[in-house]
C-alpha cells in the first residue's frame, strides 16, 4: 500500500480526495486545510484525521506520496518541504508562479530520483493521447501550425474574488485555462522558442485577465496560435481543443473525439483514410476502476501511483515539463507588455491613397 | 420502509439531448443546445414522447426545467398522468460557481435564504454539531422548489454528486438524501452512478435495501466502471432495481444491438433514453416493447 497525504480541499482536492481514496494500492492517511469547516466535516462524516499544519502532518504521518492542491503561490513551499523530507510529490496546476524557483524543485526532485507530476489532466485524455500518437507517427507529415483553444463558462458578470481572481495567487485565465492549452501545446508539438502578439484582455474581472491570445514561434519555422476565454457562457463548461496542420494533412482533438483529414493518399499502416477519419470517445476510453467527472482524473491519479510503484520518475507530466508550461505563461506575461505596431505611425509617413498614382508614388517612397 | 410495491416504468425519458449533452461530440452538442433553446422546441419533444406512450421526464434540476413545469401545471387535464423523476443537482451550476467564488459562497447562493447557511456558520456553534443533514435538507428542498404540485414519485442523486460522496465515504449523506426523500416528498430515493457494483456495497452497507439505482449499461462497456463483467454479474445476482442509461453509448451502438443487449438482462427494471425526433422515439419505444415482450 503506498501511504498518501494530501493538502488542499478545494475542487481539485475534494476531487482527487475521492479518487485516491478509492485506489486499490492507496492508503490516504491523513488530509490538511486550513477551513475548519471543511476538515470537521470530513473528520465527522468521512473519519479522515485532519490537519491545519501541513509540515505537522508530513512529519507526524511520514506518507510516501503527497498531492498538492493549493492555491497557487504555496506550492513552491509545499513541494520543497515534501522533496526535502524525500516524500512524491503530485502537484496541482499551474506548478511554480515563480520560474527560477521552480526550476530549483524541478532539479531537487530529479537529484533526489523522487517521483513527480503536475495535474495537467489533459494528457490523460484519450483523444489528445491519441493525437500524439498519430502525430508522432508522422500521419499528417510535417506538422507547421498548432492552434489550441480553451473556453468556457467561469467569471461572466463582475463579482467575485476566489484566490482563482487574485492575480498574485496565480489566478487568471491564463494560468487556470490557457495553461492546459500551453500544455498540450508543449506535450505535442514541443516547447516553443518564442512568443509574440500576446494579448491579455480583462473582460469582468478587476484584477486579472479574463481572456488570453499569443502566437507561438519554433527555431525551426513551425507557429502555433493559443486562445483561452473564460468568460464564455456559450459552453455548459470548459471546452479545450487543439488543432494541428502538416503537409500531409490536418488533425484536430477535443475530449470527446479526433478528425483526421489526409490530403493525398491514406495511410494503411495507421488505418486512416484519404480524406476525413473520425475517433469518438467512446471507442478510445477504456473504463477506469472508479469514475468521478472524467476518466483522466483517474487515470492521472494511477498513473502517479503506479510510477511510485515501480519505482519509475518518468511520468506523463513531470515537473519540468510543467515547468516548461510557466516558462511559456510567462514569455506570454512579458510579451504583452511589448509594444504593437500601430496603424498611425505607418499612415503618418507619406499616405499613398492622398497621392496620385499611389501605388507608383509609394513604391517610389520606398525606394528613396 | 420502502414501499415494494413501487414500479419503476420501464421506459423513461431523459434530457441530456436537450441541455447541450452528448459524450461522443462537442458539435453535436452544440447543435442540439441551439436547437432546444426555445423551451417550446423542448415541449414539443416531451409531448411526442408522451403521445408515444412515455409518461415519464427523468430530468436534472436545470433551471430552464422549471419552464418545462410551468406548462404541465398549467395544462392539467393534458397531462393528468405526467411524472417527473428529477435528478439533483445539475451539477455543472454548483462547479462553475465554486470555481467563481469558492465552496462556501457557492453553497450560500444556493440555499432558499441568505440567512440559513450563515447561521449554521456562526462563530460559537460547537464544530462537532454542524448540522449536515439540515444543511442537505436545504438544498433538496432548493431543488424540489420548481416541481411543486407534480408528481414526482422518484427523485435521484446526480452521479458527480452520489460518485463524490462514494468516494470520500461520506456514506452518511446517502442515509440523509433517502430519509428526506421519502418523508417530505413521498418519493422513492433513486441514486445515478458511474460506479453501480462499488456503490450497491455502500447501499446495502446502510440497509437502503432493493435501491433504484441508474448507471451506464451498454454492449460496449462504456462508463461501466470496475467492468462490464462485474456490471453484468450485479445485475444478474443483487438485489437491486436498476435503470439503464447510455445504453447507446451516444450513438456508438447500432439501435437495434443496443437495446438487444439490455433487454435480455431480465433484471433490468427501465431504460432512459433521450431523443429529439418522434420517429426516433417511437421505433426506441417500439423496439424496447417488442425485445420486453420476448
Amino acid at each position: 500500500m503506498i501511504r498518501v497525504a494530501l493538502i488542499g480541499l478545494g475542487k481539485m482536492g475534494l476531487s482527487h480526495q475521492a479518487i485516491i481514496n478509492s485506489h486499490p494500492d492507496v492508503k490516504l492517511v491523513a488530509v490538511c486545510d486550513t477551513s475548519s469547516y471543511v476538515l470537521d466535516i470530513l473528520n465527522k462524516y468521512v473519519g479522515i484525521k485532519c490537519y491545519t499544519d501541513y509540515k505537522k502532518m508530513l512529519h507526524e504521518e511520514k506518507p510516501d506520496a503527497v498531492f498538492i492542491a493549493t492555491p497557487s503561490r504555496y506550492h513552491a513551499e509545499m513541494v520543497k518541504a515534501a522533496l526535502d523530507m524525500a516524500i512524491h510529490v503530485f502537484c496541482e496546476k499551474p506548478f511554480c508562479l515563480d520560474l527560477a524557483e521552480g526550476l530549483r524543485l524541478v532539479e531537487l526532485a530529479e537529484s533526489k530520483n523522487l517521483v513527480n507530476q503536475v495535474g495537467y489532466h489533459y494528457r490523460f485524455v484519450e483523444a489528445f493521447q491519441e493525437m500524439k500518437r498519430l502525430v508522432d507517427a508522422k500521419a499528417i507529415g510535417q506538422i507547421h501550425h498548432v492552434r489550441a483553444e480553451a473556453y468556457g463558462p467561469v467569471v461572466l458578470k463582475p463579482k467575485g474574488s476566489t484566490w482563482r481572481t487574485s492575480k498574485n495567487e496565480g489566478g487568471g485565465c491564463l494560468y487556470d485555462y490557457a495553461c492546459h492549452g500551453i500544455d498540450l501545446v508543449n506535450y505535442i508539438m514541443g516547447r516553443p522558442d518564442a512568443v509574440g502578439g500576446s494579448v491579455l484582455n480583462k473582460i469582468f474581472s478587476r484584477d486579472v485577465e479574463d481572456e488570453v491570445y499569443a502566437t507561438f514561434f519554433y527555431a525551426d519555422g513551425k507557429t502555433g496560435q493559443i486562445a483561452a476565454n473564460w468568460s464564455d457562457e456559450s459552453l455548459r463548461k470548459m471546452s479545450t481543443h487543439m488543432t494541428l496542420w502538416g503537409t500531409h494533412g490536418k488533425i484536430s482533438a477535443d475530449r470527446q473525439e479526433l478528425r483526421i483529414f489526409l490530403r493525398d493518399e491514406p495511410n494503411v499502416a495507421l488505418n486512416l483514410n484519404k480524406g476525413w477519419n473520425t475517433r469518438y470517445t467512446t471507442e478510445l476510453t477504456q473504463s477506469v476502476e472508479y469514475y468521478l467527472r472524467g476518466e483522466e482524473y483517474s487515470e492521472q491519479i494511477d498513473h502517479f501511483i503506479q510510477r511510485i510503484k515501480g519505482g519509475r520518475t518518468d511520468t506523463r507530466s513531470t515537473f519540468r515539463s510543467a515547468w516548461d508550461t510557466d516558462l511559456v505563461a510567462a514569455m506570454i506575461i512579458k510579451d504583452s507588455d511589448s509594444s504593437h505596431i500601430n496603424a498611425d505611425c505607418l499612415i503618418n509617413q507619406k499616405t499613398p491613397s492622398t497621392e496620385k498614382n499611389g501605388l507608383l508614388a509609394s513604391i517610389k517612397s520606398l525606394l528613396t | 420502509m420502502i414501499k415494494e410495491e413501487f414500479k419503476v416504468e420501464r421506459i423513461l425519458f431523459g434530457d441530456n439531448q436537450f441541455f447541450g449533452v452528448n459524450h461522443m461530440s462537442e458539435e453535436k452538442a452544440r447543435s442540439q443546445a441551439l436547437k432546444f433553446q426555445d423551451i417550446n422546441a423542448v415541449i414539443d419533444v416531451l409531448d411526442d414522447a408522451y403521445d408515444e406512450g412515455i409518461k415519464v421526464f427523468m430530468c436534472t434540476t436545470h433551471e430552464r426545467i422549471g419552464e418545462v413545469c410551468d406548462h404541465i401545471r398549467a395544462n392539467p387535464e393534458r397531462y393528468h398522468d405526467y411524472q417527473f423523476y428529477p435528478c439533483m443537482p445539475y451539477a455543472h451550476k454548483y462547479a462553475n460557481a465554486v470555481t467563481e467564488v469558492g465552496i462556501l459562497d457557492a453553497l450560500r447562493s444556493f440555499l432558499p435564504e441568505e440567512g440559513a447557511l450563515n447561521a449554521m456558520l456562526k462563530g460559537g456553534m460547537s464544530l462537532a454539531k454542524k448540522d449536515v443533514e439540515g444543511m442537505g435538507q436545504l438544498l433538496i428542498d432548493a431543488e424540489m422548489k420548481m416541481f411543486h404540485d407534480l408528481q414526482t414519485p422518484v427523485i435521484f442523486l446526480q452521479n458527480v454528486v452520489t460518485d463524490l460522496l462514494l468516494g470520500l465515504g461520506f456514506k452518511e449523506a446517502f442515509r440523509i438524501f433517502a430519509d428526506h426523500v421519502k418523508n417530505k416528498y413521498n418519493a422513492e430515493p433513486g441514486f445515478i452512478t458511474m460506479n453501480m457494483p462499488k456503490l450497491l456495497d455502500v447501499l446495502e452497507e446502510l440497509n437502503i435495501e432493493n435501491p433504484i439505482v441508474c448507471s451506464n449499461i451498454n454492449k460496449i462497456g462504456f462508463r461501466m466502471c470496475g467492468g462490464i463483467d462485474v456490471y453484468e454479474s450485479a445485475i444478474a445476482t443483487r438485489k437491486f432495481r436498476p435503470i439503464a442509461m447510455s445504453v447507446f453509448a451516444s450513438g456508438a451502438i447500432s439501435p437495434q444491438q443496443a437495446l438487444e443487449y439490455v433487454c435480455q438482462q431480465e433484471n433490468i427494471e427501465s431504460i432512459v433514453f433521450g431523443a429529439s425526433s418522434r420517429a426516433n422515439i417511437r421505433q426506441t419505444k417500439q423496439l424496447i416493447d417488442q425485445l420486453s415482450a420476448k
